[in-house]
């Protein structure tokens, strides 16, 4: 495999790692949300978290673009603390975080909502309070299914594309991934580059689902 | 033992209504009645698990809830040790852990005393899934007892047990009973179970208390 190319696909994995690292505690935090409590706003929120999976996601680097660019909302906050975020490696992790993220919640929610209450009513009856009941029942017995979300968004970030270019950009060296390096080795008729990519992909995205798939049975 | 349980509250859930106003000075009482007749709600209550429309729910002195006073200590602070009637020990831990899911920082003499009176000492380290029914009631009671409850509340504890093994169990409850001295709520639809462990009877029915008195009036009426 070219220099280029194995480079391509380390950094790949690394941002891929990296958001879901970063995604992981949000992410934990909604799914436990959405599957045990129901508060004012608690539709639209969750509306908001899984919008990554039903729009294009070249819309949603947009929407992220103009959130974090230098004249956005988000983006004037981060100037202001000397954060470089846009077309480098952090634009990188934060798009394939917020299209993962969807993923991490479903699953995870998921896992939440079949954990038995009556164990997190005798956790509480012996004492334990809301932090300890989560963290030593309610996590434990949804783990299973929290790390079968975690896998998915591990992949989806391994494959993401349009919102990554679109807040990112696709500069060699710095911020291209796997998909982005397919799509430009494909431009430039690099045959065996794209080839390359294709099966660093299929292997990383045949092995997370595959373990994943694993997981989910019981 | 002096000791008292003020049960004075209505709690609605759905069409079905609790309403119980009972101040009862005993260390071993019943909730005795047929199915449906809201004796494991008000255990729930008690624990903390139910939330009634009004009253008090109060321990002693201790209120644990009063919708006039705005008290609703949280389950977690309530120091009861539940015991439901399906014991819902933690998949995910072994006998041990769950025994001592509650402890905090209790004295390791305490958890030798707990596992001698229930004969856990040769299970602790064996999975939840390893541990027959009668196994399972024991741990948790233990695990129940372990947590430095002021009260147990037992739900039905020998339900889904065979006779050999509700004789065996009925053993060990009344064992705990003498050796820890702790006072016990305990719900039950069977007389045999509560004229041999309880000295106080609160018969509900349909919601209502229809009879409270000592266990040994009460159940002569029945």
């Amino acid at each position: 495999m070219a220099d280029d190319v194995w480079q391509v696909a380390v950094f790949t994995v690394t941002m891929a790692v990296a958001a879901t690292l970063v995604m992981l505690p949000p992410g934990i935090v909604f799914a436990w949300l959405f599957a045990r409590r129901r508060f004012r706003g608690c539709t639209a929120l969750e509306t908001l978290v899984m919008l990554p999976l039903v729009i294009p996601p070249v819309a949603t680097g947009l929407i992220l673009l103009r959130l974090f660019g230098r004249r956005g909302l988000f983006g004037q906050v981060a100037e202001s603390v000397g954060l470089e975020l846009i077309f480098t490696w952090k634009a990188v992790i934060l798009a394939m975080a917020v299209m993962g993220l969807p993923l991490l919640v479903r699953a995870a929610r998921a896992a939440f909502e079949q954990v038995d209450r009556r164990y997190e009513q005798i956790a509480a009856s012996l004492g334990a309070g809301p932090l300890r009941i989560f963290f030593t029942v309610s996590l434990p017995l949804a783990g299973r299914g929290v790390l079968a979300g975690v896998l998915l968004a591990f992949s989806r970030a391994v494959g993401e594309f349009g919102a990554t270019v679109m807040l990112a950009g696709n500069m060699p060296g710095s911020t291209r991934t796997i998909a982005s390096g397919i799509y430009f080795y494909t431009e430039v008729g690099n045959d065996a580059a794209v080839t390359s990519l294709m099966l660093v992909s299929i292997m990383i995205a045949f092995g997370s689902l595959w373990f994943s798939n694993r997981l989910a049975q019981p | 033992m002096s000791f008292s349980l003020t049960l004075e509250f209505t709690l609605q859930q759905g069409e079905f209504s609790v309403e119980i106003h009972e101040r009862i000075e005993a260390d071993a009482i019943a909730l005795y009645g047929p199915s449906g007749a809201g004796k494991t709600t008000v255990l729930e209550a008690v624990a903390g698990l139910r939330q009634p429309d009004r009253g008090r729910i109060a321990v002693g002195d201790r209120t644990l809830f009063g919708s006039e006073s705005g008290i609703d200590v949280p389950a977690h602070h309530r120091c009861m040790g539940y015991v439901p009637q399906e014991v819902a020990l933690f998949p995910h831990m072994n006998v041990r852990q769950n025994v001592t899911y509650g402890a905090h920082g209790a004295p390791t003499e305490d958890l030798a005393r707990v596992l001698a009176v229930l004969d856990l000492e040769p299970l602790v380290e064996r999975r939840v899934e390893q541990l027959s029914g009668g196994e399972q009631k024991r741990t948790g009671i233990a695990r129940a007892l372990m947590a430095g409850s002021r009260m147990l509340l037992l739900d039905e504890p020998l339900s889904a047990l065979d006779v050999a093994l509700q004789r065996r169990v009925m053993q060990y409850l009344v064992r705990v009973h003498d050796e820890f001295k702790i006072p016990m709520l305990y719900v039950s639809h069977r007389a045999d179970e509560v004229s041999m462990l309880t000295n106080w009877v609160v018969q509900l029915d349909n919601g209502r208390v229809v009879a409270s008195g000592p266990s040994e009036d009460i159940l002569a009426r029945v």
